[in-house]
């Protein structure tokens, strides 16, 4: 019955984004087309017959409307288009190149994130008022308001040029180089996620069941473990899929900053240079991945929570 | 959080009681140069493995040498491919595939004898009839390529681009299969130049016919250079390696180049410390006195044949028919302070157009150059109160540049002395850089907008261009018969001296016509390892490996990790015995400085 309700329930959500992407492309296509320059616009100015033959060639002579109908047709059959900028090379093949390594780092820091983060909030939720949590919390704090463009680099001029330890920058998939850049991503997912559990830590220290369960006498450790942390962590759960998409979708500052070839840049480098097939690509892909992650969150939310079930009555 | 704090203070610990003066005094040294009687370096002083990285700033934008646009793109093929012309390594036009040329007495034609034993890099022959198949296809409207302005020179160009006439008529043709005619509408005297631009390299047909849009793959490019694609891992590297079929391949040393696109020059520094690279494309400004200090062997400026100034907008309010304000505003610009105070990166106060060491025309100088500050000053008020301004009755201007830390601080700069010399009230106006070209072109909003021009060859012709009547560019809204007369006799004139008095007598006409407030000209500045030499500064920055060469370093075995990546240290060389001298000149000393006559790749306007 349950099982039946989840999958129900998952095929609903799918459908459910093809109207949500629907919306979400026809806004960024009229919206990038909206913004003045073209993509051939430049100090340089191109020759009459020159721009025509660019036009014609991506398609931008014709009206918009059939532009965007022919766009929605390619997005159909998942081509992409040609870049503007990189003329080399599809869209398709320059998300294909970039997503694995924003993917990679992203979710290093999110695990890293997780793990930290969780433990130091129950940590500091357990001695809450103590030393301990004020100076967990105190870095913590730190942690989200230093923004990464000062950490990255003092991390690059600490460990990677005076001590010498790691790479100061680059991308070859070895450890090495993921190091930093995923420590660098990782620091104010971690202080959030710890600020998240120690407060709903101390709430669920001070629930009725709790107390029953130690009233029980079961040992500390087993009351923790068995039957505060599970809850505890579930507002943390829910910040995960937002928080996700933003790490594995790339970071435009860190893949600057450790030159590393994510799907971050080409956001930010499409929108500057009037890209409109890599922008529009970028961004039908993140709405597909932050609908996806959310969606899987939303599961784990249920098998976590048993208030929460996907059952006919829904 | 913790633990990347304390990895942080360890650092700064181990350093503190380790190195007390950090890994840079301990970099390694070149043992030094020694020449061969032949001109060409000792193979006994040479490293042995020959790998350079070369720091490429952005990712280039396309490999196929018709498609590309860019210096990062442009830096590239010039070591995978060459054109009927090529660069020394001061940036001189040397022959290329053409081994000679004639020019009609009309200076329309170019017949180009080509060298007989010039091959592919998969072996095949290259011959005439592959540049006019690589012609024809870099002018195809099909292809549409942005760079192909560049060939409008060419008869039947413009047509052809157009749709009009099919590729055939394009006046390229083959006389013999080593000989190459080439046709164009008027005389063209940077021509040859324009040759060795990417635009007019060969590519391969058959490459080009079997994979499409995706030749420029490595394992599937085929090139005629001095080096071969080996591997593109895009936006990390791209590798080259040595094409030994190139017709000076005994001559080329280095065996392998790394380009690396790095587009945050803080990082590039940064990797240029830790060793990861011999070469940088650029250093950040805020840096430039540090690394001064801090590097002065590896730090290198050079002139560089682009120009950047603010201009007026000649169609509206305050300026239009004002040129006496004009005049005041430009006075009244302290140049040496913001190159000495403001910029600081060693570029050369300009009072004029178009850069020194351009194809050795002599740029314009008006009176006022040397004048002193004081005196400018003086004349900017009387001009001031002349155009019916005073203290009590101050112009306000706008200036509009678009986002930048660099732009911001000249307009600033300018701000303060406008104020501070006439009483000008100024309001500062930041655009993203699209908006803010497209609001210059449209002239409605701008009043006094930054403006620049780094130059597509090695011709001031390309500076006056834009001022012409309707010109696209031209977003000062200058409309001057007599400089467009001037500018259409210099599109005519065969004989360079009277071409070069006609560009000048533009140029004074332009400056004295107040449309612009020049402010400097552009230099290039850069790291170079201490190790990596072959190269010589050249205004056009053409700087192709294969006239590089890497020293070993003086202590062999010790500083090894901390040498560049690839640099093991050993004896003998990739060397072999040159018996055909090359010039000395590829093995002097780093700062050169060198006016050649040849184009200059695609330089788009350096935007922020």
């Amino acid at each position: 019955m349950r099982q039946e309700g989840i999958i129900r329930h998952a095929t609903t959500r799918l459908l459910g984004l093809i109207p949500t992407l629907l919306v979400l492309i026809t806004i960024a296509f009229f919206l990038i087309r909206v913004a003045p320059g073209g993509p051939f616009d430049g100090e340089k100015v191109l020759p009459p017959e020159i721009r025509a033959n660019l036009d014609a060639k991506y398609h931008l002579d014709e009206p918009l409307l059939q532009q965007y109908f022919r766009y929605l047709g390619q997005i159909i059959t998942l081509d992409f288009g040609p870049s503007f900028q990189y003329k080399d090379w599809t869209v398709t093949e320059l998300i294909a190149r970039g997503f694995p390594v924003s993917a990679t780092l992203g979710s290093l820091a999110m695990v890293l994130a997780f793990v930290l983060g969780t433990s130091i909030g129950v940590i500091a939720a357990l001695r809450q008022n103590s030393a301990v949590d004020y100076s967990v919390m105190g870095v913590a704090m730190l942690g989200i308001s230093i923004p990464n463009f000062v950490v990255a680099p003092l991390l690059i001029l600490g460990v990677a040029i005076h001590a010498g330890w790691l790479p100061a920058g680059g991308w070859d998939w070895s450890w090495q180089r993921m190091v930093l850049p995923v420590i660098t991503l990782a620091l104010p997912v971690i202080a959030y996620i710890a600020r998240l559990t120690r407060g709903s830590m101390i709430e669920v220290l001070h629930s009725n069941y709790i107390r029953t369960a130690r009233a029980k006498g079961l040992p500390k450790r087993l009351v923790i473990g068995r039957h505060a942390i599970k809850p505890a962590i579930l507002p943390v759960i829910s910040y995960m899929g937002p928080a996700m998409a933003a790490l594995i979708t790339g970071s435009v500052v860190i893949e600057r900053i450790y030159t590393i070839p994510g799907l971050g840049s080409y956001f930010v480098q499409g929108a500057l240079n009037r890209d409109y097939t890599l922008v529009m690509g970028v961004v039908v892909f993140y709405g597909v991945v932050i609908i996806l992650l959310n969606f899987i969150v939303d599961l784990i939310y249920a098998w976590l929570n048993p208030k929460i079930r996907y059952d006919e009555s829904q | 959080m913790l633990c990347a704090w304390s990895v942080l203070w360890l650092a700064a610990c181990g350093q503190k009681n380790g190195e007390p003066e950090g890994a840079r005094d301990h970099r390694p040294q070149p043992v030094e140069l020694r020449l061969l009687e032949n001109g060409r370096p000792d193979p006994a002083v040479l490293d042995a493995g020959q790998i350079v990285y070369r720091g490429n700033g952005e990712e280039p934008q396309a490999l196929d040498p018709h498609l590309a646009q860019g210096e990062p793109a442009a830096h590239i093929l010039r070591d995978l491919f060459e054109g009927l012309t090529t660069t020394s390594a001061n940036g001189d036009l040397i022959p290329g595939v053409a081994a000679r040329w004639n020019i009609s007495r009309d200076a329309r034609t170019y017949t180009f004898y080509l060298r007989r034993d010039s091959v592919w890099s998969n072996g095949d022959p290259l011959t005439a009839e592959d540049f006019v198949f690589s012609l024809r296809r870099a002018a195809s409207p099909e292809l549409a390529s942005n760079a192909a302005a560049m060939l409008l020179p060419i008869q039947n160009a413009r047509e052809v681009l157009a749709g009009e006439l099919p590729v055939e008529e394009l006046g390229v043709s083959m006389l013999d299969e080593f000989t190459l005619q080439i046709t164009l509408t008027g005389p063209t005297p940077y021509f040859l130049g324009l040759l060795a631009h990417p635009i007019a390299y060969p590519v391969h047909r058959g490459n080009v016919t079997a994979f499409g849009d995706q030749f420029s793959r490595p394992g599937k490019l085929v090139s005629n250079g001095a080096y071969v694609l080996k591997n593109w891992t895009l936006r990390v590297s791209i590798e080259l390696e040595k094409n030994p079929l190139f017709r000076e391949a005994e001559k080329t040393l280095v065996e392998h180049v790394f380009y690396l696109p790095i587009e945050d020059h803080t990082t590039e520094v940064q990797l240029f410390r830790s060793g990861a690279l011999h070469w940088t494309s650029d250093v950040p400004n805020n840096q430039f006195r540090w690394l001064q200090k801090h590097y002065p062997e590896e730090l290198v400026v050079s002139p560089w044949m682009g120009s950047y100034f603010f201009g007026f907008n000649l169609t509206r309010e305050p300026f239009i028919e004002n040129p006496s304000l004009r005049q005041a505003l430009i006075l009244a610009v302290d140049r040496e302070i913001i190159t000495d105070k403001v910029t600081q990166f060693g570029e050369q106060p300009s009072y004029a157009l178009v850069p020194p060491g351009i194809d050795g025309y002599v740029p314009f100088s008006p009176i006022y150059a040397d004048w002193t500050q004081e005196e400018r000053n003086e004349e900017a008020r009387r001009l001031y109160e002349r155009a019916g301004y005073s203290e009590e009755n101050p112009l306000r201007v706008e200036i509009r540049y678009n986002t930048s830390e660099n732009h911001k601080k000249i307009a600033l700069a300018m701000a303060s002395m406008w104020k501070q010399t006439l009483g000008v009230n100024v309001t500062l106006v930041n655009e993203e850089f699209r908006v803010f070209l497209r609001n210059r072109e449209q002239k409605v909003l701008t009043q006094v907008f930054r403006a620049g021009w780094i130059s597509d060859y090695n011709d001031p012709y390309s500076f006056l261009e834009m001022f012409r009547t309707g010109h696209g560019r031209n977003d000062y809204g200058y409309s001057n018969p007599s400089f467009d007369a001037l500018l259409d006799e210099v599109g005519t004139e065969r004989i360079r001296a009277r071409r070069e008095r006609l560009m000048f007598e533009a140029e004074r006409l332009l400056i004295a016509d107040a449309v612009i407030i020049p402010i400097y000209t552009y230099v290039t500045k850069r790291l170079v390892d201490r190790h990596l030499r072959g190269w010589e500064n050249n205004v056009m920055d053409h700087h192709p490996t294969r006239h590089m060469f890497l020293l070993k370093s003086r202590t062999p075995g010790v500083t090894e990790e901390e040498s560049a990546p690839g640099l093991d240290d050993g004896a003998g060389g990739a060397m072999v015995e040159a018996e055909d001298a090359g010039p000395a000149q590829e093995a002097a000393s780093d700062s050169v400085e060198a006016a050649g006559a040849d184009a200059q790749p695609a330089g788009e306007e350096t935007p922020p």
